[in-house]
C-alpha cells in the first residue's frame, strides 16, 4: 500500500501544481471580467439604472383638475364648482364586502339595477382601487352614511369638486354643459387626452366645448412609491394643479334672465348686443334645459323628454336656427337701393293691398294688407311694412346688388367665426349662388320674394342682431364677442359699411318711424320716454306658402296648426338718441312680428337702458381699481 | 476507528485545534454575518423565516463544519466511493419519490428535513473522482478505461438531475466533475475537442432543450424581447445592481428588493440585492472575501501532503470559484439565467450543508496536513 512510486507521484504533483497555476491565472481573469462588469453597471451606467428603478418604484397619480370658472360682465358665476357628495369604497380595505355593499344600498336606497351597475364595476376593477359607489348624493344621505360609518369599515364619504350651473336653464345655450369625457372627446382633442382621469368632466357643447383648452387647467399629480404589484407603498409628493382660467362674459344675467322669461312657453331666440363693442349683452334660445342634469350623466326618460320636444329644446336658436328674415330685410333693401342710387328717399309706389296684387309675367306678389297701403315713399312703406313697395324696390334693384349689402351687414356668414362650432352661415342668394348651388337661372320672381325676406334667403338670429347694430350705429363694421377680454383687433373694424353716411341715417328714421309713429308696425310696442325710444323693424316670416284658400279664411294665428304658423320678428335699436343696443327677436311660429315679438323689445329696452348706467360705472369702478 | 486514531495521531486534539485556518474560519464567518443581513434585508428588516431559518442553518452547518476538521482526511479518503453511492442512491430516491416543487423534483423528505441530493452531489462527486485519481498511476491517467471509468461517474449523477429536471445543478455537477479531471492531468486535447464537439452540437442540444430553456437563452441573448415575461428577471436584476451605484442605497434601502421588485431574492439573485444596498465598494469586498477563501482553500491543497488532498482542495476551490462566477455573470447578465445558488450567501439548506462539508473536508485537510494517505 505504501509502495507508490515516488517518481509517479512527483509527476503528478508536478502536473497538479502546473495545472493549478494555470487556473489560477485564469480566476484572475475572470474575477477582473465580474469586477469590469459590476464597475460598468453601477458605475458607469449607474445613471440610467437608477433612472429605471425610480422608474420601477415611482408612479404618479393624476387628479381630475379643477375646471376653470364662467362669471358674467360683473363678475357673478355663472358655471362654477361645488362640492359634490361621494361615496368611495376600496374593495381591499373593506372586510366584509357583502356586507357593507348591501348595508350601503339599504341606507342609500339604491334601486336592483344601480345594484348591479356597482357590483359589475367592482368586479372590473383591482381591489385597491377606489370604486365610486355614488357621485352626487344629497346632503340628507350623504349624512345618513356619516351616521352609520361605525357600520361601514372601509367605506368613505368624500367631497370632490363638480360643475355647477347656478342659473340653470338661462345660459344652457351659450355656456353648454359637461359630461363624462368619451372616447370621441380623447380622440379629438389631445389635452383631453393628456389630462384625462376617470371620471373627468369636459364640455360637449357651447362655451364650455369652445374653451376646452383654457378651462381644463391641470392635474394634481400625487407621485407614489409603488411595489412590484403596483400597490402604493408611501406618498412621496403632491404637486398641485393649476385651477382652469375663469373666462369673463360680457353677458348681464339680469337681462339674460329677462330673456327667458320673455321667452317661457315659446319657442325662440333673443340677442342683445352693443352696437359699439359688438359684446353680447344676453343671447337665449328658448325652450331651454337644465345643464346641471347632464354633469352626471341625464337619466334616460329626462334625456327622452328634451330630445322628443317639438320645440327643440337642444337647439341653439340664436345661433343655429336659420329663418326667412321676412320684413326684417327691409332696411338692408332700402339701404341697398339707396346706396345704389336706384331710389330716392321719395319714390312712390302705389299698394292697393292683396285684393289688387302686383302682377309679374303670370306670378301674383301680396301685400300683407288686404285694403294696401295707398301711395307710399320709402319712410312710409318702412312703417308700415309695404310689401308692395319693395317688390317694386327689389326689382329694380336686382338680387345680386340686394346680396352684397346684406353680406356687408353680416348676413350670410358665421358671426362668432369659430367660438361656437354649432352656428349656421345662414344663406344670402344671389343668381351666382343659385346657378352653382342648384344649377337653374335666378328668375325675377325670386328677386321680387328676396325683397321682403321670403324666398332662399336664410338668417340666423344673432345676424340680424349685428345687422341692426351695425345700422344703429351709423353703419361701421363690428365684431360681436362674448369673453369680456377678447379684444377683437381686426383691421377692418369700425370701417364704413356706406357709400353716403345719409343712407344710414334715413334708414335709422325709417326704422324709428315704424315704431314711434301712427301706423307703424310696432307703435303698439313704443316707449314714450325718450330716454327709452327705440327703433325697430317687424318682421313675420312665413312657413308655408300662403294660398288663396287661406287668405280667402284669414285665420287668427291659434287657429292655425302650430307647424304652420309664422315665425315672428323684430329687430330693433335704442335708445334712439344715442343708440347703443340692437337686439333681434325671434318667436317661432308665434304669428306677427309686431303682435307677438315687437312687445317682448318694450320690456327689455327698459331693462337695458336702466343697466346701462351700471354697466358703464362697472367699467369706470373697474379701471379705478387699478 | 476515529477514537483509535485520534489517541494514536501524533497530532493531538488541541494541536488540531491549533492547526485550524484562522483566517479561512474568519473570511467564512464574515461572509455567514454578511448573508445573515443580506437575509434580513430580503425579509424587509425584520427578522422574519427567512432569517431566522437561515441563521439556525448556519451555526449548525458551521459547528458541523469544525466537527468534521477533527475528523481525519483519511476518513474522508476511505468514504470517497461509500458516500457518493449512497448520494447516487438519494438521487434514485428523489425521482421516485421526491417532493416535487414548482415543477420539478428535487427534494426527499427525511421526515426532520428536506434535503436535495443534487446539491450534495456536488460536493461528492470531487471526494468521489479525488478518490478515484488519488490511487491512478499518472499514465493511467489518460487510459480509455479511466476516462470512460470517470465520465461514468460524472454522467449518471448528471442525467440524474437532468431528468428532475434541473439542468442548472446538473451542470454544475459535470463542471465539478471535469475540474477534478483536468487536476487529475487529462490530457489538454480531450478537453479542446470535447468543448470543439460540444460548440458543433450547440444547435442539437438547443432543438432538445425545454421550451421554457430555450427562452432563457433567447431572453439572455435580448433581455428586452419580453421585458415583462421571460426578460423581467434579468432586467430587474440589471436595474437593481445598476441602480446601487458606487456605494450602494443603503443598507434596508434597496427599493427593487423591498418593493418586491426583484425574483428570487432570496436564493439564486441574493447577490443582487446585496449589490443594489452596498453597491460597488461592497460587491468588490464581498468578492475579495470569496477571493481570500478560494485563495485559503488553495493553499491549503498546495500545503497539504497528500494528493488526495490536493486534488480535493484544489478542485473544490475552484469549484466554488466557478459557482461564484456561473452566479455572479448570471445577474449581471453575462450568462443565461440557470439555478446556480451563490455559495453560503443563498438560502437554501441542501446547498450550505454541502459547501460546508466541503469545507469542512478542506479543514481536515488542513489539520491533518502532515497525513499521508496510501
Amino acid at each position: 500500500m505504501i509502495n507508490i512510486n515516488i517518481s509517479d507521484s512527483a509527476t503528478k504533483l508536478n502536473s497538479l501544481n502546473r495545472r493549478m497555476f494555470i487556473l489560477a491565472t485564469a480566476k484572475i481573469i475572470i474575477l477582473g471580467g465580474i469586477v469590469s462588469r459590476l464597475f460598468f453597471l453601477q458605475v458607469k451606467e449607474n445613471k440610467k439604472y437608477l433612472t429605471l428603478s425610480d422608474k420601477n418604484r415611482i408612479r404618479e397619480w393624476k387628479l381630475p383638475p379643477i375646471r376653470g370658472e364662467f362669471q358674467d360682465y360683473f363678475g357673478n358665476t355663472i358655471a362654477g364648482n361645488f362640492e359634490a357628495y361621494q361615496l368611495h369604497i376600496i374593495p381591499e380595505e373593506v372586510e366584509d364586502f357583502r356586507y357593507v355593499i348591501y348595508r350601503v344600498k339599504e341606507l342609500l336606497e339604491l334601486s336592483e339595477k344601480q345594484f348591479k351597475k356597482i357590483v359589475k364595476k367592482k368586479n372590473e376593477i383591482k381591489p385597491w382601487e377606489t370604486l365610486i359607489v355614488a357621485d352626487n348624493l344629497s346632503w340628507e344621505k350623504f349624512s345618513k352614511i356619516n351616521n352609520h360609518l361605525y357600520d361601514l369599515n372601509g367605506v368613505k364619504p368624500v367631497i370632490s369638486i363638480s360643475r355647477d350651473y347656478p342659473y340653470k336653464e338661462n345660459f344652457t345655450h351659450v355656456l353648454g354643459y359637461v359630461s363624462q369625457a368619451n372616447e370621441n372627446d380623447l380622440l379629438t382633442n389631445e389635452n383631453i387626452k393628456e389630462k384625462f382621469v376617470p371620471g373627468l368632466k369636459v364640455g360637449k357643447t357651447g362655451l364650455e366645448k369652445s374653451f376646452e383648452q383654457k378651462l381644463i387647467g391641470s392635474n394634481s399629480v400625487e407621485r407614489y412609491e409603488v411595489n412590484a404589484y403596483g400597490r402604493r407603498i408611501s406618498q412621496l409628493a403632491f404637486q398641485k394643479g393649476d385651477k382652469g382660467e375663469t373666462i369673463k362674459l360680457t353677458i348681464d344675467t339680469k337681462i339674460q334672465e329677462l330673456t327667458n322669461e320673455l321667452l317661457k312657453e315659446k319657442a325662440g331666440s333673443i340677442c342683445v348686443m352693443d352696437i359699439y363693442t359688438g359684446a353680447i349683452i344676453a343671447m337665449h334660445s328658448s325652450p331651454s334645459f337644465d345643464p346641471n342634469s347632464f354633469v352626471f350623466g341625464i337619466s334616460q326618460d329626462e334625456w327622452q323628454l328634451i330630445r322628443n320636444n317639438p320645440m327643440k329644446p337642444l337647439v341653439n336658436k340664436s345661433l343655429s336656427g336659420n329663418y326667412s328674415p321676412g320684413s326684417t330685410i327691409k332696411p338692408i333693401v332700402a339701404l341697398s337701393a339707396l346706396e345704389n342710387e336706384i331710389i330716392k328717399p321719395d319714390f312712390t309706389v302705389q299698394c292697393k293691398g292683396h285684393k289688387n296684387p302686383l302682377e309679374l309675367y303670370g306670378q301674383t306678389y301680396h301685400c300683407w294688407k288686404k285694403e294696401g297701403h295707398g301711395f307710399v315713399n320709402l319712410r312710409e312703406a318702412m312703417k308700415q311694412s309695404c310689401d308692395t313697395y319693395f317688390y317694386e324696390v327689389a326689382r329694380r334693384l336686382g338680387v345680386d346688388r340686394l346680396s352684397v349689402t346684406a353680406k356687408k351687414f353680416g348676413l350670410g356668414q358665421k358671426v362668432f367665426k369659430d367660438v361656437f362650432d354649432n352656428e349656421k352661415k345662414g344663406l344670402v342668394p344671389n343668381t351666382e349662388w343659385k346657378k352653382n348651388a342648384l344649377g337653374r337661372n335666378w328668375v325675377l320672381g325670386e328677386t321680387i320674394i328676396t325683397g321682403i325676406g321670403q324666398g332662399f334667403i336664410q338668417t340666423t338670429p344673432i345676424q340680424l342682431c349685428l345687422m341692426t347694430a351695425q345700422i344703429a350705429n351709423g353703419g361701421y363694421k363690428i365684431y360681436p364677442k362674448i369673453v369680456a377680454n377678447d379684444d377683437n383687433q381686426y383691421a377692418d373694424k369700425f370701417t364704413p359699411l356706406y357709400k353716403k353716411s345719409r343712407n344710414i341715417k334715413i334708414v335709422q328714421d325709417a326704422m324709428f318711424s315704424s315704431t314711434n309713429e301712427v301706423r307703424g308696425t310696432s307703435y303698439r310696442s313704443r316707449l314714450d320716454d325718450p330716454n327709452y325710444r327705440f327703433a325697430g323693424k317687424t318682421g313675420t316670416s312665413q312657413v308655408k306658402k300662403i294660398t288663396e284658400l287661406d287668405r280667402e279664411l284669414d285665420l287668427k294665428t291659434f287657429q292655425i296648426p302650430y307647424e304652420e304658423r309664422d315665425h315672428a320678428l323684430y329687430v330693433a335699436f335704442g335708445p334712439y338718441k344715442s343708440p347703443r343696443y340692437a337686439l333681434s327677436i325671434i318667436i317661432e311660429h308665434g304669428g306677427s312680428g309686431g303682435t307677438v315679438a315687437a312687445p317682448l323689445a318694450k320690456k327689455l329696452f327698459k331693462m337695458i337702458i336702466d343697466r346701462h348706467e351700471i354697466r358703464k360705472n362697472y367699467d369706470n369702478k373697474k379701471y379705478l381699481n387699478i | 476507528m476515529y477514537q483509535y486514531r485520534r489517541f494514536n495521531n501524533k497530532n493531538g486534539f488541541f494541536q488540531k485545534f491549533g492547526n485550524l485556518d484562522y483566517i479561512l474560519l474568519s473570511c467564512l464567518l464574515i461572509l455567514g454575518f454578511i448573508s445573515l443581513a443580506t437575509m434580513y434585508s430580503t425579509d424587509g428588516g425584520e427578522v422574519l423565516f427567512h432569517t431566522r431559518s437561515h441563521f439556525i442553518k448556519f451555526v449548525i452547518f458551521f459547528s458541523m463544519m469544525i466537527v468534521i476538521s477533527f475528523i481525519n482526511i483519511k476518513f474522508w479518503f476511505s468514504l470517497g466511493y461509500l458516500s457518493y453511492a449512497i448520494i447516487l442512491g438519494m438521487l434514485i430516491w428523489t425521482i421516485n419519490f421526491g417532493i416535487t416543487a414548482s415543477g420539478s423534483k428535487r427534494w426527499i423528505d427525511l421526515y426532520f428535513l428536506n434535503i436535495q441530493p443534487s446539491e450534495l452531489m456536488k460536493i461528492f462527486i470531487i471526494l468521489c473522482l479525488a478518490k478515484y485519481f488519488h490511487r491512478m498511476k499518472a499514465q493511467h491517467v489518460n487510459s480509455f478505461y479511466s476516462i470512460s471509468f470517470s465520465l461514468i461517474i460524472i454522467f449518471v449523477p448528471m442525467s440524474l438531475v437532468i431528468i428532475q429536471p434541473d439542468l442548472g445543478t446538473s451542470l454544475l455537477i459535470a463542471i465539478s466533475g471535469i475540474v477534478v479531471l483536468w487536476f487529475a492531468g487529462l490530457n489538454h486535447k480531450y478537453f479542446f475537442y470535447s468543448c470543439l464537439l460540444s460548440i458543433i452540437s450547440l444547435p442539437i442540444i438547443i432543438s432538445f432543450l425545454k421550451p421554457y430553456q430555450k427562452l432563457r437563452v433567447l431572453t439572455f441573448l435580448n433581455p428586452d424581447r419580453d421585458p415583462l415575461g421571460a426578460g423581467y428577471q434579468i432586467i430587474q436584476s440589471k436595474i437593481a445592481v445598476g441602480s446601487g451605484g458606487f456605494t450602494g442605497k443603503g443598507f434596508l434601502k434597496g427599493t427593487q428588493s423591498y418593493l418586491e421588485f426583484l425574483p428570487e431574492k432570496h436564493t439564486d439573485f441574493i447577490f443582487t440585492l446585496f449589490s443594489e444596498e452596498f453597491g460597488f465598494i461592497g460587491s468588490v469586498l464581498l468578492l475579495l472575501i470569496y477571493s481570500i477563501i478560494i485563495y485559503r482553500v488553495i493553499r491549503i491543497g498546495a500545503l497539504s501532503r497528500s494528493y488526495f488532498a490536493k486534488l480535493f482542495c484544489y478542485s473544490f476551490g475552484t469549484s466554488i470559484f466557478i459557482y461564484i462566477v456561473i452566479n455572479m455573470s448570471m445577474v449581471l447578465g453575462l450568462l443565461p439565467i440557470v439555478g446556480s445558488p451563490l455559495p453560503i450567501m443563498s438560502y437554501g439548506g441542501s446547498s450550505m450543508l454541502a459547501t460546508m462539508i466541503g469545507f469542512g473536508i478542506v479543514m481536515s485537510a488542513k489539520t491533518h496536513s502532515q497525513q499521508s494517505i496510501a
